[in-house]
């Protein structure tokens, strides 16, 4: 069987084949700064995690994909790819969305956050800590889906009661069934951004 | 996915000079039915960032613009105050994920979720005219009571299409030649012998906005969706219903259905049949009756009939607070 990183750079060239070029990403923003794209390709800016990129991109091209094909962010997962299960979930601009049916083109100047970005260093994002202590998953597939959307939930003030939480969070499906410790998780990040909120205050 | 090719456009004039080439605002059903090749655009103009986001929702009137967000439209208190069954509609489709990202202009437009429709590999006249309707004698445990016929018993999808129908909504419509109001329930056509046109849209006609007058009908108005799991799925039948009510009378109502018409489907006969009478359970069972009227069920929607009554029945119960 395949590594996952054969199979990643396999990817990488496949997409290369749809004319996205698979050259080192830094090496790439540099050149393509100084040219126009072809026709038919477009050069979005976007901020990653903090981090400026440029891509040169045809149309079609998912944020889903741009992220894992291109920027080696593979934590956002590619479940159904039609918005139906929630596994892509990134935020851009601070919502959640599906980066499946997101054009990566439409995110011209926009922040996009991953999972990968969520920690700060060592420390984990309280919700990625919560996770991890509410045994909050199983194969771990939806996981970085959950968590993102999660962070949305909590930000968007919806995690109350457990029928709540389940509803607001009824956008990420478990094909492993983790949900009674999805929301569990939920509820520790919770009270623990609450505390902290607090403790903020004194 | 077929090539496309992209612009986006900032202002509405630039949007109407567009001329050719297909809309593009928050995505969810483009690109979606592009992935499956059902859809193949060749130009998009993405309207996506206009500034046509303005809602408002005083208790005498509604007037969503069309490229406010789903989400926002949920969240707002003025809409849930005065049009309660418009958040409820919202907050009752889809997910939150793409609620942030589509559009109250795009939602009303999103193809239906008919299987034969979504697979290339199956006829349907709404996507290849003239190539048969594979649900009609087929699949058809999700279609249509109403409104259909032998080419084409697909339902149209929209929760908030069935909330506004009930307002009485219109539509502001704009093209470079200007604007005009329409009926939201004068929008949408029946399939009739060509299925593959579904709304008097003309091309490079936008939807600019949603508008509804406000009242105490609308402030008492609910949305009831009954589906296959408790979120994030489509309805098997919807109804909104909104419900003036004067000394324990029915003074003034209007009720829609969703999950079960070609379009959005207004209950008329049950509004009339319950004009008038007591608010009472024996009221609204004797109208929700008279929702059946045209009803034409196929091989495996019978269900929906039944379903759909009960469905009534307990909107107007909870709406009406008799038990
Ligand atoms: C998994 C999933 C589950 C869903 N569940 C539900 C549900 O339970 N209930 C429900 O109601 N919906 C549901 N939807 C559908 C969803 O609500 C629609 O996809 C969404 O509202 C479309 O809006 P958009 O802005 O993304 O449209 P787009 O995909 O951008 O456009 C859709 C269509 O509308 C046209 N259009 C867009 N804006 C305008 C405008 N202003 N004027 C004229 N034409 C325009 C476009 O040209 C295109 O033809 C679901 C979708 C998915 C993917
Ligand atoms: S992969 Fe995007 S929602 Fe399933
Ligand atoms: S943990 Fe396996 S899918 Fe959720």
């Amino acid at each position: 069987m395949a590594e996952p990183g054969d199979r990643r750079s396999f990817m990488k060239k496949a997409t290369g084949l749809l004319g996205l070029a698979a050259a080192p990403e830094l090496a790439l923003a540099a050149r393509e700064a100084q040219t126009a794209p072809p026709p038919g390709l477009h050069d979005v800016a976007l901020s990653v995690n903090g981090t400026k990129r440029t891509l040169r991109i045809d149309p079609r091209v998912t944020l889903l994909d741009a992220l894992r094909e291109r920027l080696d962010l593979t934590g956002a997962k590619k479940g159904c790819d039609h918005g139906a299960c929630g596994a892509c979930t990134v935020l851009v601009n601070g919502r959640r969305v599906n980066a499946c049916l997101t054009l990566a083109v439409t995110c011209r100047g926009k922040e996009v956050l991953t999972i990968e970005g969520l920690a700060q260093g060592d420390t984990l994002h309280p919700v990625q800590q919560a996770f991890l202590e509410d045994d909050a998953f199983q194969c771990g597939f939806c996981t970085p889906g959950q968590i993102l959307s999660a962070v949305a939930c909590i930000r968007e003030d919806r995690a109350g009661s457990d029928l709540e939480i389940r509803e607001a969070m009824s956008g990420n499906l478990c094909r492993c069934g983790a949900y009674p410790n999805i929301v569990a998780a939920v509820k520790r990040a919770r009270d623990a951004q609450a505390g902290r909120a607090q403790a903020g205050r004194k | 996915m077929k090539l496309f090719t992209y612009d986006a456009v900032s202002s509405l004039p630039a949007a109407l000079a567009a001329r050719r080439g297909t809309f593009f605002a928050g995505g969810t059903t483009l690109v979606d039915l592009m992935k499956l090749e059902v859809l193949t655009p060749e130009r998009l103009v993405d309207i996506g960032s206009l500034p046509l986001t303005k809602i408002e929702a005083t208790p005498a009137r509604l007037r969503i613009e069309a490229l406010a967000r789903m989400a926002d439209v949920a969240a707002s208190h003025d809409v849930l105050r005065n049009y309660p069954v418009v958040a409820q509609a919202l907050l009752r489709s889809a997910s939150p994920q793409i609620r942030n990202m589509a559009t109250i202009g795009g939602n009303l437009m999103q193809r239906t979720r008919c299987s034969y429709f979504r697979s290339v590999a199956e006829p349907c006249n709404k996507r290849v005219p003239g190539s048969g309707c594979g649900a009609f004698e087929g699949d058809n445990r999700s279609h249509a009571l109403f409104g259909g016929g032998p080419a084409c018993v697909a339902t149209h999808a929209s929760d908030l299409a069935v909330a506004l129908v009930a307002l009485d909504a219109t539509l502001t419509l704009t093209s470079a030649k200007g604007s005009r109001d329409v009926p939201l329930a004068e929008f949408y056509l029946l399939p009739g012998s060509s299925p593959s046109t579904e709304n008097v849209l003309a091309p490079g006609e936008l939807i600019t906005a949603v508008n509804a007058t406000g009242g105490p009908r609308a402030a008492r108005s609910l949305y009831v969706k009954v589906r296959d799991r408790a979120s994030f799925e489509f309805a098997l039948v919807s109804v909104a219903a909104a419900l003036a009510l004067e000394g324990g009378m029915v003074k003034d109502v209007r009720l829609a259905a969703g999950g079960v018409g070609t379009k959005p489907w207004r209950l008329a006969a049950a509004e009339s049949a319950l004009r008038g009478q007591p608010a009472t359970l024996a009221a609204f069972e004797g109208a929700a009756k008279r929702s059946l009227e045209g009803a034409m069920p196929l091989s495996g929607n019978g269900f929906k009939t039944s379903l759909l009554e009960r469905t009534v029945v307990k909107t107007l119960a909870r709406l009406g607070g008799v038990s």
